[in-house]
């Protein structure tokens, strides 16, 4: 019998610091079977963001650089323009990319940098303990939505994919989520799709990943799972929002 | 070697290429955006990367990407985007990645002016981002200077895997000296392969490289703080840059100035000495490592009443200067930080009044 | 051995171009030299002004309050820079836009019809190549010839302006040497 499952090369042995039933672990799988499949992982370089990813690096085996909140797309910049031989992508959640970091990845994006981001939105601040994000959903209770989110007060959640795909620079943007098995692949579709953009050297390509917080949702593994499809997924709907051409 | 008249701006951009650094990023601001519009011209002739940021905040994480996988960058700006690029440079000088910062320096706080000033002396030196760094800081006083430290710039940031600013006021950049690129200040980069973040194929090597300034351990984050500490006391025993002007004389006054001020100083004292007035200059060329030996063996001398630190800006440098005279004398400060540079007869008027109050004493 | 000169006018002048070839001239003649511009928001329409220092010793202050020279292409830049002037240098008065003279009989005073000798030689815009010309002329302070060499420079990627900047050259002598 042949060996039926193996952990991919760009996985490092580390065991990671994520929660039960958070999804990053799976996308850090996603990406890694990708850059295996690929075979770019000597010649790629990762950019960690603040967040729960901070630690991403431990969990990789190829170059990996340590951003500021929110500066990951500035620095996948400075890299892909001075090497744009070099496999580029960030790694950032929705704190880091949609409030803090919103002015790098809309521009990055429009200057369509040719780089990718793998964009993990679990709707609340998960490495401050909980925190409201640019995409709680409405009333959605957090540290500091302690009444639920007030759209009157602080806006609607940002759907940061069709932001971006509104742009007019030819772009890949996909929304895809990493709750279930039968998402999991298609998400390894788009996250495949975005790299073979970038190694064609075509456009900036991005992965909105719909993820879970069981922690800071206060909610079991099981309940997060189902709280993010019944009420997360119709608001961010899964799929390509643009493709480049 | 040719030498051209070139506007101080254009000098310093073309002396980073002339330096090898074919890596340009930037956010235009006064009075320093010429430096931007002559790289946008000349980096492609020359098949470097030229690329206009959205902000001070982005450039400076440019900057960080491209020099965490190795590559010779700089940047140029004024007061307010340094500030905007404090942030980056913190991270830079945590992760310990070569780069070039040039301050062309405006009035401020705030907005500020756009006229000449030194008003960043202490960002320069002593932070402006947050946690416990150092810039070595070299400060020109002529075009000339400007270009030729701009070169040095690249290797000494590699020698320290350290940010490296020059500090120039409004002047340097605005002003047009003649030049000349010395070819002998053309340097190859260093060998990064291990550090940098430039991919395991391109160094042909199996171990993988991190660029990070995240050490959540207190004992290893300590460590790495004694680290940098021990790259600036190098810096301070190796570094070390100033001109002497005419202290070999037998001076009743000594003015520490650098940068546009110094030269200010160097016409009063001239203008003086016709009055019978002796007074020397010590101008530092690194602001960070400071010459504090130098100054205080100068404030030293038997017919010197007063040290004067003469300043466009209100008296940050003084503090420097006042701890590196340590008692010997007194020690004076005379300045303007609204863009009008001072001029010769004022500095002179300044330092006969102290000279007249501490020969009285 | 230091001389000022003081370009002063509107904005759009060419005050920056004729300075900056004055200074390049000092250079070729194995001189010090600076251009040391006013920048800021007066560049945008109001009176612009430049100085040029041409010395034979590196040059200490770049801050120049009194200028040996001054070369004054509209009135308000004459009323505002000829009291500052030092006594014996030269104020050219650019005569078709000025209609007063400098008040200064310590100074060497030469008003020249700057844009009429320039729109008759072929373009209001080489004014400024007229009024450098004769005032070199008249201060001699640098050699005609450099001078006159570094403008054809000057124009080099401009092929087709060199004619109309050689004869406002030589006109701006000619009307130097007639005074």
């Amino acid at each position: 019998m042949g060996k039926t499952f193996h952990k991919p090369e760009a996985l490092s042995d580390a065991q990671t610091h994520y929660c039960p039933g958070c999804t990053h672990g799976v996308i850090h799988r996603l990406v890694a079977e990708v850059i295996d499949e690929l075979q770019i992982r000597r010649r790629t370089v990762g950019i960690a963001p603040v967040g729960c990813a901070v630690l991403a690096y431990n969990y990789f085996t190829f170059d990996f650089q340590e951003a500021a909140h929110g500066r990951a797309p500035a620095m996948a910049t400075g890299i892909k323009r001075v090497r744009p031989d070099l496999m580029v992508f960030t790694y950032q959640g929705d704190g880091d990319l949609a409030s803090i970091g919103m002015g790098e990845i809309i521009h990055a994006a429009n200057r369509g940098e040719k780089f990718t981001t793998i964009f993990v939105n679990n709707a609340v601040y998960g490495m401050t303990g909980g925190q409201m994000a640019p995409t709680t959903m409405p009333n959605q209770r957090t540290t500091t939505s302690p009444f639920g989110r007030n759209v009157a007060d602080v806006g609607m959640p940002i759907k940061v994919a069709e932001l971006l795909a509104a742009l007019q620079t030819p772009a890949y943007i996909s929304r895809q989520t990493a709750i279930k098995p039968k998402y999991i692949v298609k998400a390894k579709k788009a996250i495949k799709k975005a790299f073979e953009y970038q190694l064609a050297g075509k456009c900036f390509s991005f992965v909105e990943v719909v993820s879970t917080c069981p922690t800071n949702w206060g909610m079991t593994a099981l309940e997060a799972v189902n709280w993010a499809e019944n009420t997360l997924l119709p608001y961010y709907p899964l799929g390509d929002v643009k493709t480049p051409e | 070697m040719r030498k051209v008249l070139m506007k101080g701006n254009e000098a310093i951009g073309e002396a980073a290429i002339r330096a090898g650094c074919l890596n340009y990023f930037a956010y235009p601001i006064t009075p320093q955006s010429e430096v931007a519009e002559y790289l946008s011209k000349r980096m492609p002739e020359v098949n470097g990367v030229f690329l206009q940021g959205e902000s001070e905040v982005a450039v400076g994480y440019m900057i960080f990407g491209a020099a965490a996988c190795g590559a010779r960058v700089m940047t140029t700006s004024s007061s307010p985007g340094i500030s905007l690029m404090s942030e980056a440079i913190s991270y830079i000088a945590g992760a310990e990645c070569p780069a070039v910062f040039v301050n062309i320096m405006r009035g401020g706080p705030g907005l500020g002016g756009i006229l000449p000033s030194q008003a960043d002396y202490l960002q320069a030196t002593k932070g402006g981002g947050h946690g416990d760094y150092r810039l070595l800081v070299m400060a020109p006083a002529s075009v000339q200077e400007a270009v030729e430290m701009v070169m040095q710039a690249f290797p000494l940031a590699e020698k320290y895997r350290n940010p490296i600013m020059i500090l120039g006021d409004g002047l340097i950049g605005q002003m047009m000296e003649p030049v000349v690129f010395p070819d002998d200040l053309k340097t190859e980069p260093g060998n990064k392969n291990d550090w940098a973040t430039n991919g395991m194929d391109f160094r042909g090597s199996d171990k993988r490289n991190l660029v990070r300034s995240l050490y959540l351990d207190p004992e290893v984050l300590n460590a790495q703080n004694l680290k940098l500490k021990a790259k600036y006391e190098q810096m301070k025993r190796e570094e070390i840059r100033y001109e002497s002007y005419k202290t070999d004389t037998d001076y009743q006054v000594l003015i520490v100035s650098y940068g546009t001020m110094s030269r200010v100083c160097k016409t009063a004292i001239d203008n003086l000495l016709e009055e019978g007035i002796r007074v020397a200059l010590i101008r530092p060329q690194t602001l960070f490592p400071f010459p504090e030996a130098a100054i205080r063996q100068a404030a030293s001398a038997k017919s010197c009443r007063v040290v004067m630190s003469i300043e466009m800006s209100m008296g940050q440098m003084l503090e420097d200067v006042d701890r590196s005279v340590q008692g010997r004398l007194p020690v004076e400060w005379y300045g303007k930080c609204g863009g009008d540079v001072p001029t010769p007869e004022e500095v002179a008027d300044s330092v006969k009044s102290f000279l007249q109050k501490y020969s009285k004493e | 051995m230091q001389s000022e000169v003081m370009f002063a006018g509107f904005g759009g002048q060419g005050i920056l171009l004729s300075a900056k070839i004055l200074a390049h001239a000092g250079m070729e003649q194995g001189f010090e030299v600076g251009w040391i511009p006013s920048y800021g928001p007066e560049m945008r329409g109001g009176t612009a002004y430049c100085t040029v220092v041409i010395a034979d010793k590196p040059i200490g202050s770049p801050i120049i309050r009194n200028p040996k020279h001054l070369v004054a292409m509209n009135r308000p830049s004459l009323e505002k820079f000829a009291p500052v002037v030092k006594p014996g240098g030269v104020i050219l008065i650019n005569s078709s836009l000025i209609s007063i003279g400098s008040n200064r009989p310590d100074v060497d005073e030469l008003a020249i019809p700057v844009n009429d000798i320039a729109t008759a030689a072929g373009s209001l815009k080489s004014a400024n190549i007229v009024a450098l010309a004769a005032f070199v002329a008249r201060s001699g302070i640098v050699d005609n010839e450099i001078l006159r060499e570094c403008i054809r420079e000057e124009f080099a990627a401009k092929a087709k302006l060199i004619p109309l900047n050689m004869k406002a050259f030589d006109e701006g002598v000619k009307a130097a040497q007639k005074k």
